[in-house]
């Protein structure tokens, strides 16, 4: 009983401890990505490759969601001759729910691992301590850069899955299924408010943070050559959806 | 003038005491190499050397400037005084060769880009490569690497070169004629150069000065002549490479 009282209790004091390790990492993140010199070439790169490599799957995603909503919604309101309502559902969910989780969710799968992996090679064969060593700041020239271009691009990759899940909604629901196309263009537009857009928008930047904090933290942290590179990668992943899901809940309550 | 003055330097990771008062003065222009087993502490010595870790006690002085206490600005500004050759030569995957060896100058100068690769191929000139300038890192054999990585640690001119095992890794010949490149590199150059090894062949042909770390602390600092002539047990046994002795394999 002691030995397992003793085992819980070093489990929540080395959760604690990493907590307290991220939120450093994430200050010194903010305090580094505010001080010269700035590294524009490396946020551009950055750019392109959490946000515009990661437009496919974001694509196919958030189409296949708004399609799927649209035909489920359906199913359940021709139950009760609501179908009308099938537009109001899906441009709701795909902006203040859908598109900022879904993308979140997607770009940590592909991005966040990824930045991980390169970090991760990058400390296990002494890549980092080389920039240092030739007086460069790896957090300036390695973190900044990743953590500023993942917020950003997950605000305007959140935007194309808005559109392109409502667009899918659209397709089903008027073409497939029939739906009035006035009234299902109507009642998207009556029902939806511009907050709700800002509110999937404030959730995506939070989301793109996490993202960069945690493939960053955790490739920055790595140890122990291959083996170290894979769990930090998996850890990325797992830390960076755990964490969109957890926060995604207390923002929603936040921003009600 | 010393040029590097380590002082009652102690460094532990967890409950691991890895130095225990490590005490070693490197002259200007001297070449000095570190000896001992592995996990007897020289990484970890030569990344105090160069700021990357900092004591737990003790100082590390450098050409006057005490390391530990500067800021992040000092620290990259001591930096500046130094090249290092990393044991895998821990060149950037995604440079290519030349902008590799040209890294400090883009980031510490004003020089072209066209300046930079000019001096770039005259540094990997200097380590005896040509016409490599525009090839990956990956497309180079392990010995091609340390001397690539070698090109960029004297880019900037340092006054100081850190070598950590310089000959690990690769076959005699490379390893000789990485060992040859150092010593022509210092008479070159005249700066001042610290190794770290466990080659003894290495450690006697390029350095002035050998000094033996053991359980963290220097036990005996010589030249290669007095190394040789030891009376101590422990580094007799050392760099005679005798399983039998005071030193017990992991």
């Amino acid at each position: 009983m002691m030995k397992w009282l003793e085992h819980i209790g070093e489990q929540i004091f080395s959760l604690i401890t990493e907590m307290g390790r991220v939120i450093t990492f994430l200050i010194q993140t903010l305090r580094w990505s505010v001080s010269r010199p700035f590294y524009v070439k490396n946020l551009l790169k950055q750019m392109e490759v959490i946000g515009v490599d990661s437009i496919p799957v974001v694509l196919t995603t958030a189409l296949s969601t708004g399609m799927v909503l649209a035909l489920q919604s359906y199913t359940g309101f021709k139950r009760f001759g609501a179908e009308s309502l099938i537009g109001t559902v899906v441009s709701l969910s795909m902006t203040r729910e859908l598109g900022p989780v879904l993308t979140g969710l997607m770009v940590a799968g592909r991005a966040g691992a990824a930045m991980a992996a390169e970090l991760g090679t990058m400390k296990v064969t002494e890549q980092i301590d080389a920039l240092e060593t030739l007086a460069t700041n790896p957090m300036k020239y390695l973190v900044v850069p990743r953590f500023l271009a993942s917020t950003v691009m997950m605000f305007f990759l959140t935007i194309l899955g808005m559109v392109i899940g409502i667009s899918g909604g659209y397709f089903v629901g008027v073409k497939v299924l029939g739906t009035n196309p006035v009234t299902y263009i109507n009642q998207s537009i009556n029902n939806t408010e511009v907050k709700d857009i800002w509110f999937g928008l404030i959730k995506a930047l939070v989301f793109g943070a996490v993202v960069g904090l945690i493939g960053s933290y955790k490739g920055f942290n790595t140890e122990g050559g291959a083996e170290g590179v894979g769990k930090a990668t998996t850890g990325a992943v797992v830390v960076s959806c755990m964490l969109i899901l957890i926060l995604d809940y207390f923002l929603s309550a936040l921003l009600w | 003038m010393s040029m590097i003055e380590v002082s009652d330097l102690h460094k532990s990771f967890g409950r691991q005491q890895v130095l225990r008062g490590v005490n070693l003065t490197v002259e200007q222009g001297e070449s000095m190499t570190v000896i001992g087993g592995s996990g007897s502490g020289k990484s970890v010595l030569l990344k105090h050397i160069i700021g990357l870790l900092f004591p737990d006690k003790g100082t590390v002085v450098v050409d006057g400037l005490k390391l530990n206490g500067l800021d992040q600005h000092g620290l990259n500004e001591a930096r500046k005084k130094f090249g290092m050759l990393f044991q895998m030569a821990a060149l950037f995957d995604s440079l290519s060769v030349w902008e590799n060896v040209g890294f400090s100058l883009k980031q510490h100068t004003k020089l072209s880009a066209k300046e930079i690769r000019a001096v770039a191929t005259e540094k990997l000139a200097l380590v005896g490569l040509k016409g490599i300038e525009d090839k990956m890192p990956a497309e180079l054999s392990g010995g091609m690497k340390k001397r690539v990585g070698l090109a960029r640690a004297i880019a900037i001119n340092p006054a100081i070169i850190l070598y950590d095992e310089p000959t690990t890794g690769l076959d005699p010949i490379s390893a000789d004629a990485i060992n040859d490149l150092i010593i022509d590199l210092r008479k070159k150059l005249g700066v001042t150069s610290v190794a770290i090894t466990h080659d003894m062949h290495s450690a006697y042909k390029i350095s002035d000065r050998i000094a033996m770390l053991y359980k963290g602390q220097i036990l005996e600092v010589g030249t290669p002549d007095q190394i040789r002539q030891t009376a101590d047990p422990i580094v007799r046994q050392f760099i005679t490479g005798s399983a039998v002795g005071p030193i017990t394999a992991d």
